[in-house]
């Protein structure tokens, strides 16, 4: 064996799931030929390939916003070169889970807006439908086109140290970061020209096509060529680079809301011949700052009054307005019930155990064990109003409860996870770093379509366990095998 | 294409244009007064006068010396026309259409702001000719780069169309400056110093050798202007810009030449037809600084006619029940 784990001799994978190694000095049947490969190169070779894939992240410019006025800077997402690997048998199992759950969303969704059986059945009780921040009452009794609602959906998974898989969340609004998992697939192929020769892994670049059929999808059939538009908020948003990224790989026009007016009873563009009919809107405008004289009135990010054209068909909008009621943390624990109702099967891919503390005995138990849980605002994002129970001070706790207790229909509560790791490159060696992993999925033509891959995100840091990029997280790429 | 992105990319090559010519003026201005014999007076109010902020920098500088002068045109951040705020203004536009220009554009735009944001912040002794010229260099690239990575469309037209109205202002404005410079006597028309002050002008106007090319005998100021007006084939003078932006217009409308749809097409194409057939006698006989100041109201007003027809576009008013917000 000798020179063989030259590189990851001294890697542990410690007491956790490692996505690559199943026990020190042993990869999984999946990761062997990549550490392999590793471990033929010298330690100068690796620096270097990692150093050229952050230079071609840059060229590329696949940056994110983080800017004062007059300087204009853009932040390149921390990219680490060493892929996480799922094998076929194991995505095909998620890929099963996802369509199941996106299938009932769905259901779920256009029933809220509709007849609410789920809620007339005794299921889910109405006053927490109500009381979710994503509910739009205005949307109630609107047809969306071809019944779905859920056109592009982000739901982040994790794997605990058992190896067993969970959804953490669904991200039903403006799910972003696909445009990383293109860029970094283009950045590894350069990487490692050579595994990608032998390996097998599945291809990502269908995901504009995929994108674009299902906004045409989505317009009137009666119209021949149909206009698809990227709706932005414009270059200040964080996420900009994506929008004007999709919007060039599918070869549609990027829009600002200013871009836009209503007229003849139709969203049309400013063009310099005139002003030309949109037909099909993939907006990237949160659902509240998408139209002032339907929503937040001081939004100048939206268009006043597509509210009223989408209602009466003659735009159509991805995803839906009112997909957000299903972000909520509290509908998400109802997810195994939707399944169960609308679809009549159990659900495949498990939730994350939660505990919602708007039910008094439940509320007493997660107060009652905070420093054993991770409690979660039911709106919000990012990793913000989240306590980490176990890395939290006693201080910190006792102020958390508090606020629980003020508002006990706004948090959750879930077990702390031992998200799974992986190999990273740090500084000179290899340490496993915490991932989870987004897949994208859309609901087009041909039914649910799971892209296979995804978004890994990783935190940084040599144990931290937060991997948004809004607080220092970076990506990888995730290799699906055929 | 989206009037908002027609717009960025016209207004993006006119602030490269005019940073370059402004790099031009102050270089004009400087080779003049080098040649001139000792003793003569600085002469910097002149270039002041051709912008025509005189009043705002009278405001903010009072005096009209070599320092103040300069600064106000290369690096002052509060002056719209100084070099500093056209590259400033050029990026934000470039940023904003990044998905629509090449990539290698938007690269090159953001270095050129960088160089003169960086000399802007550097130390006086920073050497002014040679910054000068790098100006001129990298405008010279960013017109390169779009000429050939950006598909030669609707928006690269409206791109040129901007550079070139831009371009006849301006190469207007550097002929204007030989007029304001007063010889120190009415009998050295003619001599050497005057001929040696027509040479460092169409050195700026990079014109020089080319003028040779054209015309063997002497450096005359008739022939120096009917050059930088009339000429139709060397790319800086004026009639050669309002040809190319009437190629340009058509492309956008499609109109025939020689005839006309919308306002931009009148009047663009009524001067590009009136310099066709004039002379420079007639110029200079009608006064050369009344023709070139006529010059520029003409310019400004195409522009303003094609913001109004391309770029300002307002819904049908019967049907605008709920009006855009701008």
């Amino acid at each position: 064996m000798g020179l063989q784990f030259v590189l990851f001799d001294s890697y542990d994978p410690g007491d956790f799931y490692d996505e690559l190694f199943a026990s020190p000095g042993e990869p999984r049947p999946e990761g062997k030929l990549l550490i392999d490969r590793l471990n033929s190169l010298s330690p100068e070779e690796i620096r270097m390939r990692q150093q050229a894939a952050k230079t071609a992240m840059m060229k590329l410019g696949a940056t994110f916003n983080v800017y004062s006025d007059s300087e204009g800077t853009e932040r390149i997402l921390p990219f680490d070169m060493i892929p996480r690997i799922v094998s076929a048998q194991e995505w095909a199992y998620l890929e099963r889970g996802l369509i199941q759950r996106i299938q009932a969303l769905n259901l779920f969704i256009s029933d809220i807006y509709s007849d609410q059986k789920i809620v007339k059945d005794g299921v889910i009780p109405e006053d927490l439908i109500n009381s979710s921040k994503g509910f739009l009452k205005p949307c109630m009794g609107i047809e969306a086109p071809k019944n779905i609602w859920c056109h592009i959906t982000g739901t982040d998974l994790v794997r605990d140290r058992d190896g067993q898989w969970y959804v953490l969340e669904d991200n039903l609004r403006c799910p972003s970061g696909v445009s990383y998992v293109l860029e970094n697939r283009r950045v590894m192929k350069s990487t490692f020209p050579q595994i990608f020769a032998t390996l097998g892994i599945q291809p990502v670049d269908e995901y504009p096509s995929h994108l674009l059929d299902t906004l045409l999808n989505l317009a009137p059939s009666h119209i021949d060529d149909p206009t698809v538009v990227v709706l932005t908020p414009g270059i200040y948003n964080s996420a900009y680079f994506e929008h004007s990224f999709l919007a060039q790989q599918m070869g549609v026009e990027l829009v600002e809301g200013r871009d836009l007016v209503i007229a003849d009873g139709y969203v049309q563009m400013r063009t310099t011949k005139g002003l030309q009919r949109v037909d099909v809107i993939y907006r990237r405008i949160d659902d509240t700052f998408i139209d002032p004289l339907a929503f937040n009135p001081e939004s100048l990010l939206g268009v006043p009054g597509i509210t009223e054209v989408y209602r009466s068909g003659r735009v159509a909008l991805a995803n839906a307005l009112g997909t957000g009621v299903a972000d909520d943390k509290v509908i998400y624990s109802y997810v195994p019930q939707m399944i169960r109702y609308y679809l009549g099967e159990d659900q495949i891919l498990a939730n994350v155990p939660t505990y919602l503390c708007w039910e008094p005995q439940q509320l007493e138990y997660v107060v009652a064990n905070l420093d054993k849980l991770v409690v979660k605002a039911a709106n919000e994002a990012g990793g913000y109003g989240m306590l980490v129970g176990t890395q939290a001070t006693e201080e910190e706790r006792l102020e958390f409860a508090g606020r629980i207790k003020a508002n006990p229909r706004n948090y959750i509560a879930q077990p702390t996870l031992s998200l799974s790791r992986v190999p990273t490159l740090l500084g000179d060696s290899f340490e496993g770093c915490h991932v989870d992993l987004r897949p994208y999925i859309l609901y087009g033509p041909q039914g649910v379509y799971v892209h296979p891959g995804g978004l890994t995100r990783v935190a940084m840091k040599k144990g931290s366990l937060v991997v948004n990029s809004s607080q220092g997280g970076g990506s990888k790429d995730t290799w699906v095998l055929f | 294409m989206l009037s908002r992105v027609a717009d960025s990319i016209y207004w993006l090559n006119c602030y490269i244009e005019r940073a370059e010519n402004i790099a031009r003026f102050v270089d004009v201005n400087q080779n003049l007064l080098l040649d001139s014999p000792s003793g003569m007076k600085q002469q910097w109010r002149p270039l002041v006068l051709t912008t025509g902020d005189l009043e705002l920098f009278k405001e903010r500088y009072g005096e009209a010396t070599a320092e103040n002068v300069i600064q106000f045109l290369t690096f002052d951040n509060q002056y719209p026309n100084s070099i500093l705020s056209c590259l400033r203004l050029a990026r934000q536009n470039a940023r904003s259409v990044r998905e629509i220009i090449s990539s290698e554009m938007w690269e090159q735009v953001n270095e050129f702001y960088m160089m003169v944001r960086d000399a802007a912040m550097g130390d006086s002794s920073y050497y002014l000719p040679e910054f000068f010229n790098q100006v001129k260099q990298q405008a010279h690239l960013f017109v390169g780069v779009m000429d050939a990575t950006m598909t030669h469309n609707e928006g690269w037209h409206f791109g040129r169309m901007g550079r070139m109205l831009e371009r006849a202002d301006k190469t207007s404005r550097i002929l204007d400056v030989k007029y304001f410079i007063l010889l120190p006597s009415v009998e050295d028309v003619g001599t050497t110093l005057d001929e040696i002050q027509w040479i460092a002008l169409l050195k700026s106007a990079s014109a020089y050798e080319m003028y040779r090319k054209r015309r063997q005998h002497r450096i005359t100021p008739f022939g120096v202007v009917e050059f930088l007006i009339l000429d139709r084939e060397f790319p800086r003078s004026i009639q050669y810009c309002i040809l190319q932006a009437e190629r340009s217009l058509q492309h956008i409308t499609g109109t025939r030449p020689g005839t006309w749809k919308n306002p931009v097409d009148l009047e663009l194409g009524r001067l590009r037809s009136e310099l066709d057939y004039i002379m420079i006698d007639e110029i200079m006989n009608r006064g050369l600084h009344e023709f070139l100041d006529n010059l520029q109201t003409r310019i400004n007003m195409i522009q303003e006619k094609t913001f109004e027809t391309f770029f300002a576009l307002e819904p049908m008013p019967e049907t605008a029940s709920q009006s855009q917000v701008s």
